[in-house]
């Protein structure tokens, strides 16, 4: 049996194609334009393609993501389920890490604390929907006053081994407070690590909210930049775990998820 | 220039003298330079009525803009800074002010000054800035009673308006006037981040939405979120407003209308309040340093 796991982000759509529960088929993603629905058509016409299926040889679709409502029940994906993201971040991540405790994960417009209970299910989270210094756009935004590719922030930040505080809480701000520092001659490769440092810093601190148990994991687009993880684990004092397609672990989830529901039935 | 590169945050600096008025008559000059984190201002008042100002975007060195905002309030009057008997430093800039006395937070400047301008019914003061919101209940007297400021967050400030000129391209001084010309009022974009409501605002630019729609979507957001600030702190009349958002006339209306409270008309320049109070209580201490009180 194939089911598959949409998750309609900020940014990207992301679609997992699983076979019987357990095994990963095809990972695709695109980026999301204003009409979510047609994003999300895009991506599972590619899925499809690269797979080499066709939509009825798919018995379940479930769908997570911030654009989970726009593309409910909608042809062709029809999906079945919705599910919010902080179940399929936890379903995703326990399934790749089963003593999975604490699941982080960082995407473009938002930040999450997930808590994971013994069985995978949810047991408590917190979430930064409403500033964008609390997700991935933070470091974008950054980059561009850096004029520095997004890619390259991450890199970069690593060269470095002082640390600059920044004091500006808002990306608005912030980027005031970068151009102020290129100004004064501070290097590029110092204000990026100074960028990571206070986003670490902000991620960590919602994330304690929750609590922090072992083992955590980081997931999300941003789990992807090698400048992250190291204040990250500073901050939180902890190992943190990063799975290989951090990014799919929602659709991932919500895929499990699928599965799951077919086989109650 | 081309087209590309102009400016749409950029908006006109001036001065102003008191034609009816001559220092030589007056006991006592003071002024008060209100070095804001976008703006700064000075006035300089004579036995504590409003004599001249300025004002003028800040730049990059504070001290500079402190001198330079100080010598534009004086040009034409054959004042010299020397000849001021005290000045007051306030605002986000106010230890760069080299020539001040004193500074004063600009909390107290702002309720101060707003009771001039208004006059002493005034209870609470709505200062929307360059990067800060404060809400300050005061007494008759002018004096701070409470308040509470957003000063971590651009969404409900200046800079917010200023970002969102650039994107739509309208000057900032007509930004409120634009916000203003559309038959109903749309829905507002996100209230908690300026980030997430310019990216929201491009997908409706996107969609066919006009600017002025776009504009009112923007406005209404900010509105909304000041009035939280308001609510929290307790809005009792009368009402102002101050600071420069104080001069956008799409904030003012939203304000009005979803506070149903209509804020006293300014007879001066809201801008400016700050910095009065300033100079206000320049003359105060000056007073108390010469033994008149």
């Amino acid at each position: 049996m194939i089911t598959a796991g949409v998750d309609v982000g900020a940014k990207y759509a992301k679609i997992v194609l699983l076979e019987n529960g357990k095994t990963v088929m095809t990972r695709v993603n695109s980026t999301v334009g204003f009409d979510l629905l047609k994003s999300a058509n895009t991506v599972f016409k590619k899925a499809l393609t690269k797979a080499n299926l066709e939509r009825d040889q798919i018995t379940q679709v479930v769908a997570t993501g911030m654009g989970r409502k726009t593309i409910h029940k909608k042809p062709p994906i029809n999906t079945q389920e919705i599910i919010p993201e902080v179940i399929a971040d936890a379903k995703g991540a326990y399934h790749l890490i089963p003593t999975v405790k604490t699941v982080i994960d960082v995407g473009a417009e938002e930040g999450r604390g997930v808590k994971v209970a013994e069985d995978g299910k949810v047991r408590d989270f917190v979430i930064n929907e409403r500033c964008a210094a609390g997700a991935g756009t933070f470091i974008e935004t950054m980059a561009r006053a850096l004029e520095v590719g997004v890619k390259d922030m991450g890199p970069l930040a690593l060269k470095s081994t002082n640390a600059i505080p920044m004091n500006a809480q808002c990306c608005v701000f912030a980027e005031s407070e970068v151009v102020g520092l290129i100004h004064s001659k501070v290097s590029k490769q110092d204000i990026a690590k100074a960028i990571h440092d206070a986003m670490a810093g902000r991620i960590a601190s919602m994330v304690l909210r929750v609590g922090v148990e072992k083992d955590v994991a980081l997931i999300g687009g941003v789990a992807r930049n090698p400048g992250f993880l190291p204040p990250l684990r500073k901050e939180l004092n902890t190992e943190i775990l990063v799975p290989e397609y951090p990014e799919y672990v929602g659709a991932l989830g919500a895929a499990l998820l699928a599965f799951e529901m077919e086989g109650k039935k | 220039m081309t087209e590309q590169s102009e400016e749409f945050w950029r908006w006109r600096e001036y001065r102003h003298t008191d034609p009816d008025k001559d220092w030589h008559d007056a006991k006592i000059v003071t002024a008060g330079v209100d070095i804001g984190s976008v703006g700064s201002k000075a006035v300089v008042t004579l036995d504590g009525e409003l004599y001249a100002y300025s004002v003028m975007r800040t730049g990059g060195v504070s001290e500079e803009t402190a001198i330079e905002a100080m010598n534009r309030a004086l040009e034409g009057t054959g004042l010299k800074t020397d000849n001021v008997h005290y000045v007051v430093g306030t605002g986000y800039g106010r230890v760069n002010v080299p020539f001040a006395k004193r500074t004063i937070t600009e909390i107290a400047c702002h309720a101060r000054g707003a009771h001039y301008i208004y006059g002493p019914t005034v209870r609470t003061v709505l200062d929307i800035g360059g990067q800060d919101c404060k809400a300050i209940r005061c007494d008759e007297k002018g004096k701070v009673m409470s308040f509470l400021m957003n000063d971590k967050c651009a969404a409900g400030t200046g800079r917010g308006l200023e970002v969102f000129a650039d994107l739509i391209r309208v000057p900032i001084e007509k930004l409120g006037k634009t916000s203003l010309n559309v038959e109903e009022e749309p829905p507002p974009v996100s209230n908690t981040c300026v980030i997430f409501a310019k990216a929201e605002s491009v997908a409706l630019l996107r969609q066919g939405w006009l600017k002025e729609k776009v504009a009112a979507a923007y406005h209404l957001a900010m509105v909304n979120r000041i009035v939280d600030l308001l609510t929290r702190v307790g809005i009792e009349k009368d009402f102002v407003v101050t600071g420069g958002v104080a001069k956008n006339t799409g904030i003012i209306f939203r304000l009005e209308k979803s506070l149903g409270i209509r804020p006293l008309e300014p007879k001066l320049d809201p801008i400016l309040a700050g910095a009065i109070g300033a100079a206000l209580f320049a003359k105060a201490l000056y007073e108390k340093q010469i033994g008149l009180r």
